[in-house]
């Protein structure tokens, strides 16, 4: 049988967000997958340097709609260490706080995605139903659903009062106990097992080798986990445990993933019942010496890492975002190669890939079949070349 | 032949039980489906007018026919498919003992016949678009197919061998008056289920047009008036193949005719719906190559096990 090439994307109903995947295809298995980003790139890092850093937080809250919290804390954390600012130990459990639930709604709204991507349609409608209470949450504890906004430079902008706590607290029992039954359902259900096991294989050293990051490389026996090897905010300080799986499939990020929820209940109900008494935030002048900043957070698909340049003003002189779907995309043509056509889906799934905190911008020249990154040079250059060719003249600007 | 009984075919054949009856009830039941499988989930579910919606809304779209394809057969196709599902209800004893043509003996293995010709279109469709999408959903429909035919042909053998017959009325007639031995069918109906779940492309075998994989399968480059005739031809398939699965193992019309009959076999139809979609609800959908294991490793030697234990029983009778 001759070779098909598929378009995966970028308009295609198993991704959420425009990537394109070209499939070579020997009849239903795939002999290569080649990934092409940029179809989603917003240039945020670029908007950053002309916003003061209390707007980036509203901007970079926005670079992910599910692990917002995640940047967001990497972000205020780089800006409170440049201003050198000592922020009280209460905004520091209600980061923590909330970046659990923010964890337990992503892996609860992926457990969905997963099921939904083999056509277990039932477990989707479940846990997404379920997912509601964590939601709820939020929106009790921060006013929103999906961007909390809970941050801001120094500290959090809202308390929490007992009678939150106690109706947190009430969610989640109910959680856990789902939990467990979803646990139940996604290793004991056969056509789940038939259909996740021994797919996406990603040996230890592969996962080593191309850096994967979060559950994906945990499922693949890597213990790696910031709040474990580098502890922020109170971490170091909370007892929980550091989930792996060796089975190095998509079965194994299930678990893993299912397993992590149960820690994430553990560290919420000790970081309520923890809450030290004190104030909510310091103060922060606007304007910030010269300084450089590097912070890492493990967001709910891994590692996150931002990096921060200060120049004296109320605006960053350079922000940088490594989103972990970067790093975790590097294993995809990996684990795709070789595999069926059915699995692609979960596969690519199975990383909880957010490709737009992730793109990136390049060039391709259909004519000379050459691809190319363009600086800041280039593009102003390009600019003022384009107006000159219409009859404006900016260069001199 | 007179024009009476002329007259008496174009009905039956056009409006009761043939074209229009079976759009209305085929229509319906794909709203029991789906509500089933919304209630189920834990949905509401569409109201009961949204296949007929559907069906409409598709008829007055735009038919979309890509130049790379086999105009002729890309729009003949559809037509073909409703056609052998509406012969194929023509042989089954509907609401009276009787089928309403040919009762001769072996209409039973002509049903069967007739049932594959909407899985030979549905691969010629895919196979004339000339999309990667449909050419992949053809072969899987092909592969299917070799896969689920052998498991329901050996699952209907067995009542066949028991009833000492190839007619489908003689067969119900038998087993409607044998209550023991119809439950003795049960591992052969669990075959028949699991292969018409097969046939009918639905979860965990809905391979051929897996959305998340291959988009729309076959149908992919389907749009407008001859997509709804395929959606169409699906849903009656499936109730022809409900009504097949009753005259088979449920004792088709019980000696009934009438309002009684028709009730009889609606509710029957009706309950091997909520058989199908029970299963759809239950499972993830499988790989084509786990789903051609199933088939020939499991569903195959169980059928073979009925007719074995059939056999048995025919010699003590």
């Amino acid at each position: 049988m001759s070779k098909i090439t598929i378009p995966l994307g970028p308009q295609h109903p198993a991704l959420k967000e425009p990537e394109n995947f070209m499939l070579v295809l020997e009849g239903e298995q795939i002999e290569n997958a080649t990934i092409n980003l940029g179809y989603n790139h917003r240039g945020m890092e670029k908007a950053a340097e002309e916003r003061t850093f209390i707007q980036n937080m509203y901007l970079l809250e926005r670079v992910c709609g599910i692990c917002s919290h995640s940047h967001t804390t990497c972000y205020v954390t780089n800006v409170e260490e440049a201003a050198k600012a000592e922020v009280p130990e209460r905004a520091l459990a209600i980061r923590v706080l909330v970046g659990e639930l923010e964890r337990v709604h992503s892996h609860l709204l992926w457990l969905g995605v997963a099921a939904y991507e083999i056509g277990f349609e039932t477990l989707f409608m479940y846990t997404w139903r379920d997912r509601e209470q964590v939601l709820d949450c939020l929106e009790l504890l921060s006013g929103n659903r999906v961007h909390y906004s809970i941050n801001t430079i120094g500290g959090v902008r809202r308390d929490i009062t007992p009678e939150q706590k106690n109706e947190v607290l009430k969610r989640i029992n109910f959680l856990e106990e789902r939990t467990k039954y979803y646990i139940k359902v996604a290793t004991e259900e056969p056509t789940v097992r038939a259909r996740a096991a021994n797919v996406g294989k990603l040996p230890y050293e592969v996962a080593l080798e191309r850096g994967a990051v979060g559950p994906t490389a945990r499922a693949s026996g890597v213990k790696r986990d910031v709040r474990k090897d580098a502890p922020y905010l109170l971490y170091d300080k909370l007892d929980f445990n550091l989930i792996t799986h060796d089975s190095c499939d998509v079965f194994g990020r299930v678990v893993v993933r299912a397993l992590e929820l149960m820690e994430s209940y553990k560290l919420i109900k000790q970081v309520l019942n923890y809450l030290p008494e004190g104030p909510l935030t310091v103060k922060v002048p606007p304007r910030i010496a010269p300084a450089e900043v590097v912070n890492l957070y493990e967001a709910p698909r891994g590692e996150d890492i931002h990096y921060l340049k200060t120049n004296g003003t109320d605006k960053p002189e350079r922000l940088k975002v490594r989103a972990p779907t970067l790093a975790n995309l590097q294993s995809v043509t990996y684990m795709l190669e070789g595999g069926w056509l059915a699995d692609v889906p979960l596969v690519i799934a199975a990383i909880d890939p957010c490709m737009s905190c992730t793109d990136r911008a390049m060039v391709y020249d259909r004519k000379t079949d050459k691809t190319q990154v363009y600086d800041w040079e280039d593009l102003r250059r390009l600019g003022i070349e384009a107006y000159k060719r219409k009859g404006v003249d900016f260069s001199k600007f | 032949m007179h024009t009476d009984s002329l007259l008496a075919s174009a009905v039956y054949l056009i409006v009761f039980p043939g074209f229009i009856f079976l759009t209305a009830y085929g229509l319906f039941l794909q709203w029991v489906d789906r509500k089933l499988c919304a209630v189920m989930q834990n949905r509401v579910g569409p109201p009961w007018y949204q296949p007929t919606a559907d069906f409409i809304k598709l008829l007055a779209k735009e038919t979309i026919i890509p130049d790379a394809c086999d105009t002729a057969i890309f729009k003949v196709l559809p037509y073909f498919a409703i056609a052998a599902v509406i012969s194929a209800l023509m042989l089954i004893p509907l609401w009276k003992t009787e089928s309403l043509f040919a009762p001769f003996q072996g209409n039973m293995v002509v049903v069967v016949y007739l049932l594959t010709i909407p899985t030979v279109t549905f691969f010629l469709a895919g196979w004339s678009s000339a999309s990667p999408y449909s050419t992949v959903g053809s072969m899987r429909v092909l592969t299917q197919l070799f896969a689920y035919e052998v498991p329901l042909m050996l699952s209907l053998i067995g009542p066949a061998i028991l009833a000492g017959s190839w007619n489908l009325s003689e067969i119900s007639v038998f087993f409607a008056g044998r209550p023991a031995l119809m439950a003795a069918q049960l591992i052969g109906f669990l075959v028949a289920i699991l292969a018409l779940q097969g046939k009918l492309e639905r979860m965990p075998f809905d391979i051929p047009h897996a959305k998340n994989e291959i988009v729309g399968g076959q149908f992919t480059e389907y749009s407008g008036r001859l997509l709804a005739y395929f959606n169409l031809a699906v849903d009656m398939e499936l109730v022809v193949g409900a009504a097949l699965l009753s005259a088979v193992f449920l004792g088709g019309a019980w000696g009934l005719y009438g309002a009684a009959g028709l009730a009889l076999f609606l509710a029957k139809t009706l309950a091997v719906t909520f058989l199908l979609a029970l299963l759809k609800v239950l499972m993830a959908r499988l790989r084509i190559e786990q789903m051609v294991n199933f088939c020939w490793k499991i569903l195959a030697p169980m059928a073979m096990a009925q007719i074995l234990l059939d056999i048995v029983i025919k010699s003590r009778l």
